[in-house]
Formats: C-alpha cells, structure tokens, sequence
C-alpha cells in the first residue's frame, strides 16, 4: 500500500508513523536473538556489553565460551543427550504419524474426529500438566520395566523420556502430513494399482516420494519439539537424561554463566539451518503439485 | 426379462447383490483405514492418555491411610468422631500394630507427611512415634524371654504359628497379609511362601498370627531372607501378652501348648494397655483432632484436594475456608489469568499492525518481513528465555541504554526482571508469532476492493478501516487470542526464570509441588482444574476456528 499522491498530510503522518511503530515492533522481535550472538563473544563473564566490545577492540571479544561448551563435560553429555533422544524420538512419531495420516486421509474412517482429537491432544494439554501425568505414570511404566523386564536403570530412563518426546511430536507430524495429503491425487495411487503394483509398492514408489516434503517437515517439527523440550524431561528424567534445554534451565536458575550464551547462538543458527530447509522443501512440494512457489 | 423386473436387487458382476458388494468394500476400506491408525492410536493412549487419566485419578485418590493403617481404619469406623470420647482400646491395639509394621517399612512418615498437609505437625508426631513404638516392646519381649528362653528362638515362633502336623492352613489369612504388605509397599506381591498359619492358632492368638503372618510376608517376600532363621520383632511379645489375657488354651495341643499355658499363668505378665502406651509416647495420640484429622483423611477418595485446590479444606467439622495466611491458590489462578490477558492484550496491540503490514506489502517484502516474525518462532524458547534474562536484569543491556543516554541514574537503575513485568514482556515475545500467523491468514484473505470501495463512497481512513476492514479482521484475533491465552496459561519455564515469586503462574505452584513439596495429590488438583479451563478454552477454539484448521508455519 503506497501513499497517494493527493493524501493529505494528516495522512502522510499517520503512513509514515505507522510504518515507524511497525518497526519498532519487528524490532522488539528480533533483538533479543541479536543481541545474544555479540555476548556470546564477551570476553568476559559478563552478562554485559563491556566498554571493550562497544569500542570494538578485539581484545573485548573471544572464543572462550565456546570453547567451554565444547569441553566442559556436563555440557557436552547434555549435548549428547539431545543428539540421542531427538532423533530416536523423531523416527517414532515420523513413522507412526505418516501410516496413521495416511488413515486418516482415506474417504470413510469412522470416528475420524474422535481419533484426530486424540492425537492432536498432546499438543493441546499444556506441557506442565502432561508432565505431572507422565511423571505419575512413567514412573509405573519404569518400575515395571526394571522390575519384571530387568533393564537397565539407565536404558529405562532414556526409553521414558524418548516415549514421552515421541508423543509430545506427534501431533506435528499428523497435521502436517494430513495437510500434504490433502493436496495428494488419488487417482495416482489407482493409477499404479491398474499397471499391478502392490499397495506396499504404490506407497514407497509413488505416494512416499510425493509426500515427502510433508513428512520431513513434520520430521523437523517434531526433532525441534524434543530438542527444545524441557518440561516433561524435567519430570520424567533423571540426571543421567540431562538435555541440552535442561542443562540451560539450571544454568539459567543456579551458576549462571556465559556459556549459556553460546549454546544459544549455536541453537539460532540451527533454527536458521531449520527454518531455510522448511522453507526450501514448501517451494518442492508447491513445485511437484503444479503451483509456482508464491 | 430379468433386469426390468421393479423389485429385483441390482446384482454385482460376479452375481452377488450390489448392495452387500458396495458395503463389504465399504467395510473393508474402513478396515484399512483404521488398521493405519490403530499403532499410533495404541500408542498415543499408553504413552498420553493414560498418563493423564492417572493424574486425574490422583486427584482424588487417598488410599494412603487405609493402605498403612488398615485395622486402625476398620476400628475407627466405629468410632464418633463428634463425641467427646477417645477412640477404645481396641482402636489404640490395632493402631499400635499397623504402625510399627509400617514403621519397619518405613512407611510411617509417609503417611505422616501426607496427614501434614491437613493438620501441621502430624509429620513430626509419626516420625517421633516410630522411633519409640519399640521400647515398650522391648519390655514386654525381657519379661518373657526371661520367663522362658525358647521365646527368643525363631523357630519356636514359627512353629507354634504353623502349627504341628496336619494343622489346617489359613490361606485366607495369609493372602489378606499379603494384600496388606503389598499395599502398605507399593509392591505387587506374588505367594511363592511355604509358610501358612494354621487355622486353629488364628482363632487362639488372632493379633500374634495376623501379625506374624505379615511379618513373615515382609521377611520372605520383601527383604527375600529366609524365614527359618528369622529373629522375631518386638512387636510379636506385645501381642502374645494381649492376645494370653483373653486366650482359650483349655482345647489347644498344638507345639508349645504347655510352655503358653505356662506363660498364661505367670502373673508377672501384665495385660498391655495400649492407650497408655501411646499416652506415654505423645501426649497428641490422646488428643481428639489427632485422631479426628485421622478419621477424617482415611476415606480411600477424597475431595480434599480439589477443596484445598480452591483454597477450603476438609476438616473434622465439615468443609471450611483456610485461614487467610495460606490461602493463596485462588490468588494464584486469578493472577495467572489476569497475567493470560494482559499477555493475549499485548500481543493483540503488537500483533495487529505487524499482521497487517504483512497482509498489505508485495510478496517479496512481506516474505522478508516474515522471516522477522519466523526466526523467534523457530528458536528454542531456552534461548528467548535467556536472551531476556541478559536484557532485562539490572545490568542487563536495557537498563545499560538507558543509562547510557541517560533517562535513567546509574544508582536507579530500573528492576525489570524477577517481577510480573519479566513475565508479561518475555511471554509478550514468545507468544507473539502465535498471534501474527492466525491474524495474518485471515487477513490475506480480505479484499482490498470492500476497503477502497467504502472511500470511494465518503468513508474516511478511519471509518473504512473501523466499519469494513476490521470486522472482517475479527475472526483471526479470535484466533490468535484463544491460542495464546491458552499457551500462555500453562506455562512454565518463562515464568519460573523471569518471573521471581510476583510473577509466576499456577504451573509453577504444580511444579513446585511435584519436585519439592511432594504433595503429589495437591499437584494433580490443581493440574485437573487448569486441564479442564484449557479444554474449555480449546472446545470454544474449535467453534471459532475448527481443529482441522490448524495450522504450522
């Protein structure tokens, strides 16, 4: 919308303060992750810009955060940690969740608004109060796995927090894979079944690839779900489960330290990583349905 | 000819009626279709529903005082608790057995902590009582050993219990104590004992064998000693002295009948008097509320912690208020809502004109433009969280600037943080996008030519946006509303680092009753009542919006 040129100047005011507040807006948006990536630089323990960063003397800014990050040993295990759990819990919910969208998407399935209000729940029921419940439960759960299964104390913990990230992602995975089949042709799968494919070859030869962008969006939703995830690891966990957001939850609450800033500027580059390859996989799905990408 | 024939079935090629044809597809297909979603289905409702179907049940569960004190309760239920009278000698006796067996499972101050949250106090009275249960037994276990050694020998316990050769086991018995060591355990027991208590010494020493029998349950089964070389307990002595005072030994010949005749006869073995014992323990045990509090908690559900939730109690004399000093739940949920709305309020006010700019700028700009918005979406809210910390603290980076252009002394420097106001503007920020995006996919949807059309007609800037524009915007703030009023209601970590103790909400009091004041049943209250205002809230979203319409991204 451009002003016009017979606007009057109360318009003209009003075109160019709105445009002022708007930015100040974005701004309030978007500084809080800019100014943690200089901090993170600080060579100091500050919190801080020091007078040495705002003057830029190099001597204000070091690595040594980072360097923290990558050899202390309590993050790095929580690092770890995440690196196992996320993907584990994301195979799960991606090849629950893609079978049970493509139930979903078939033309008659009774109590299909029942069922989808059952998945979708765990995104729905906040996270504290899901947590209070797995807390209860998983601790049953666990108990009996060590008891009458004999595993390991260990091992059980690490399975209770990837089954409950499995469930909290989920939902992720349905609605946008149920979203990418609505766009999907059927006739398609007719079409394959006429020429004397199999289902089983249908579905990984011709819907799977077609569909594919939706099921690694949902992928990525549900890593990132477990990956930030804090609260129910919280409650589920114990310390041998530590994750990455926990570590930072008690860093933030106890000893604070820089190191915390760090972390973060490595975890908005890997949003930045997520959010180019969503964006880069909704203009191939767009693509492979005939749509230019908009 | 056949097929004009009015009435006939319309016949499938291969002959059968078309109707069943049709519907045996039918029936498969949805076969199909729910074979695809039965795993995930399974296991959403093991891994999510049941977890929640157990808070809830919680909630109401109080199964704790009949599981440690099962005779004690069976007793007390003849009791009045509104007469002025002290609970009988018999309730004392049954008391004094179930707690020192839950004592030697430590189990007692389990039960103490639970009957604290009602009447402050009881915690340290049962960890006290625990710890003095023994010396009267301790008493009563000299005079008998003294009287006669063989007393002192397990074996002579364990086969006066059992009885000789050919006695009658008492499956019955011994299944009950299990059931009782289990509850009182929180194990699932499984029988793989030899032992069985025989029927005729159950109807001559009732308290010795119902309490042998679940002393043998814990020995065999729970610490998986051997029963043979056991030492008896204290307790055992106490109750032979009770049970000899009344006993028949005139028909008995099973083992030992002589020396228990003998010991029956010693008139230097007192009959216990266990209301004195326990008067002499703490002088609370003869105290009415203690045992009022008692009786009042033992219903195996109760409603107290819902009542506690909203800030009343269950007390001896109906349900009443708290007194003021620890009523702050109530409070609590009405600032956790009053914060939820200043929050969704915010968020409209920032919202709106980033939506609409979004919705009114060409393509590639309002891409760019979306970027700002996605990028704090897509970030770890640990980061955001963080990143507000480091603004809003005292020497933060908010406070530096304005000290720096000098609106604020370095000496008043402004407090930001560990207060509501940290709450309100980092979950302002971290909601944010989830109004943008609803708003903006409404707004996309509005066509400019009803805004120009109503200037074209007179309207001024203001009433064509006002009039026109607006209303038609009203769907997607609805939208946007609901979703961060109800995010923003159950939200915890935000708060618990930003918030201090003004700023947090009813999710942090869960919290802190899960992980530090372990009264879990409290914690599954309040968790049931905000689950049931977010599924209120969500039912009211999807008659606005529909769930199917959510969408990411």
């Amino acid at each position: 919308m451009s002003l016009p040129i017979y606007a009057t100047f109360g318009q003209r005011v009003w075109y160019y303060a709105f445009r002022v507040i708007c930015a100040l807006i974005f701004i309030f948006l978007i500084t809080p992750i800019l100014v943690v990536i200089p901090l993170s630089f600080n060579a100091q323990n500050f919190f801080t810009f020091t007078p040495e960063m705002l003057s830029f003397d190099p001597a204000g800014y070091s690595l040594k955060h980072y360097q923290d990050f990558f050899s202390n040993n309590e993050w790095q295990r929580s690092f770890k940690n995440s690196l196992i759990i996320a993907p584990i819990a994301t195979i799960i919910s991606v090849s629950l969740g893609t079978l049970a969208a493509i139930g979903l998407s078939q033309s008659h399935v009774p109590f299909r608004r029942g069922i989808m209000a059952i998945l979708i729940s765990p995104m729905i029921v906040p996270l504290i109060i899901s947590a209070t419940g797995m807390f209860f439960f998983y601790s049953k759960i666990g108990n009996f796995m060590e008891g009458t299964m004999g595993l390991d104390k260990n091992l059980v913990g690490y399975i209770k927090v990837i089954l409950a990230h499995a469930v909290l992602g989920i939902p992720f995975v349905i609605i946008t894979v149920t979203a990418t089949l609505v766009g999907f042709d059927r006739s398609l799968t007719r079409a394959a079944a006429n020429m004397g494919a199999n289902p089983v070859t249908t579905f990984f030869r011709v819907q799977m690839p077609l569909i594919l962008p939706g099921v690694i969006s949902g992928g990525l939703f549900a890593f990132i779900t477990s990956f930030d995830e804090v609260v129910v690891v919280l409650f589920v966990g114990s310390a041998s489960q530590k994750t990455l957001p926990w570590q930072m939850f008690t860093g933030l609450r106890e000893q604070i330290s820089p190191t915390i800033l760090a972390v973060a500027t490595i975890l908005v580059g890997i949003s930045i990583l997520l959010l180019t390859t969503l964006e880069l996989l909704r203009r191939r799905s767009e693509r492979l349905r005939g749509m230019s990408p908009g | 000819m056949t097929d004009t024939a009015p009435n006939a079935p319309v016949l499938a090629a291969d002959g059968r009626p078309l109707k069943r044809s049709l519907s045996r597809a039918l029936r498969v297909q949805k076969m199909r279709a729910l074979a695809l979603i039965a795993p995930l289905l399974i296991f959403v409702f093991i891994s999510f529903i049941m977890p929640i179907g157990d808070m809830l049940f919680r909630s109401v569960e109080n199964q704790i005082v009949e599981n440690t004190l099962p005779y004690t309760v069976q007793e007390l239920s003849h009791w009045d608790g509104k007469s002025d009278a002290l609970p009988d000698e018999q309730t004392y006796q049954a008391f004094y057995f179930d707690i020192f067996l839950a004592a030697e499972l430590k189990r007692h101050t389990r039960l103490g902590s639970r009957l604290n949250y009602e009447s402050s106090g009881m915690s340290s009275l049962f960890r006290q009582t625990g710890r003095k249960l023994d010396d009267v037994a301790k008493d009563y276990r000299k005079l008998i050993t003294d009287f006669d050694p063989v007393w002192k020998d397990g074996a002579t316990w364990l086969a006066l219990i059992s009885g000789g050769a050919g006695a009658e086991p008492s499956g019955a018995l011994y299944r009950e104590q299990l059931l009782r060591v289990g509850a009182l355990n929180d194990m699932k027991l499984k029988d793989t004992s030899d032992f069985e208590p025989s029927t005729q010494i159950a109807q001559i020493l009732p308290i010795t064998t119902r309490n042998f029998t679940a002393q043998a349950v814990v020995t065999e089964l729970v610490d998986n000693k051997d029963l043979t070389k056991a030492k008896p307990v204290e307790s055992l002595y106490l109750a032979l002295a009770h049970d000899l005072t009344t006993a028949d030994l005139s028909g008995y010949d099973g083992p030992f009948a002589d020396e228990l005749r003998a010991l029956q006869s010693n008139a230097a073995l007192p009959a216990p008097d266990f209301t004195a014992i326990f008067a002499d323990i703490d002088e609370d045990w003869v105290n009415l509320d203690t045992w009022r509090t008692i009786e009042t908690h033992s219903s195996t559900y109760t409603a107290g912690y819902f009542l506690n939730a909203v800030d009343y109690e269950k007390t001896p004399d109906g349900i009443k208020p708290l007194p003021d000093d620890r009523k702050i739940l109530i409070q609590l949920f009405i600032r956790t809502l009053i914060m939820s709305m200043i929050i969704m309020g915010s968020c409209i006010l920032l919202g709106y004109p980033v939506a609409w700019i979004l919705a009114n700028v060409p393509t590639r700009q309002a891409n760019m433009l979306m970027i700002l918005v996605l990028l704090p979406f897509w970030t770890s809210l640990l980061v955001r969280t963080s990143a507000w910390k480091v603004m809003l603290q005292q020497q933060g980076v908010i406070n530096d600037v304005l000290v720096w252009i000098g609106l604020v002394a370095d000496d008043a420097r402004l407090v930001m943080i560990n207060n509501q106001f940290g709450t309100i503007v980092a979950m302002t920020h971290i909601l944010l996008p989830f109004m943008i995006l609803p708003m903006y996919s409404v707004m996309q949807t509005i066509n400019p030519t009803y805004l120009r059309a109503a200037k074209s007609l007179g309207a001024t800037n203001w009433t064509a946006f006002w009039r026109v524009y607006f209303p038609q915007s009203i769907p997607g703030i609805g939208a946007g509303s609901i979703l961060v009023f109800i995010l923003s209601i159950g939200y915890y970590i935000t708060p618990e680092i930003v918030g201090g103790t003004k700023g947090v909400f009813i999710s942090n009091r869960i919290a802190y009753h899960i992980s530090s004041s372990l009264n879990w049943g409290l914690a599954a209250a309040l968790g049931t009542i905000l689950l049931a205002v977010v599924l209120g809230l969500y039912w009211c979203y999807d008659k606005i919006v529909g769930i199917d319409n959510v969408k990411l991204g």
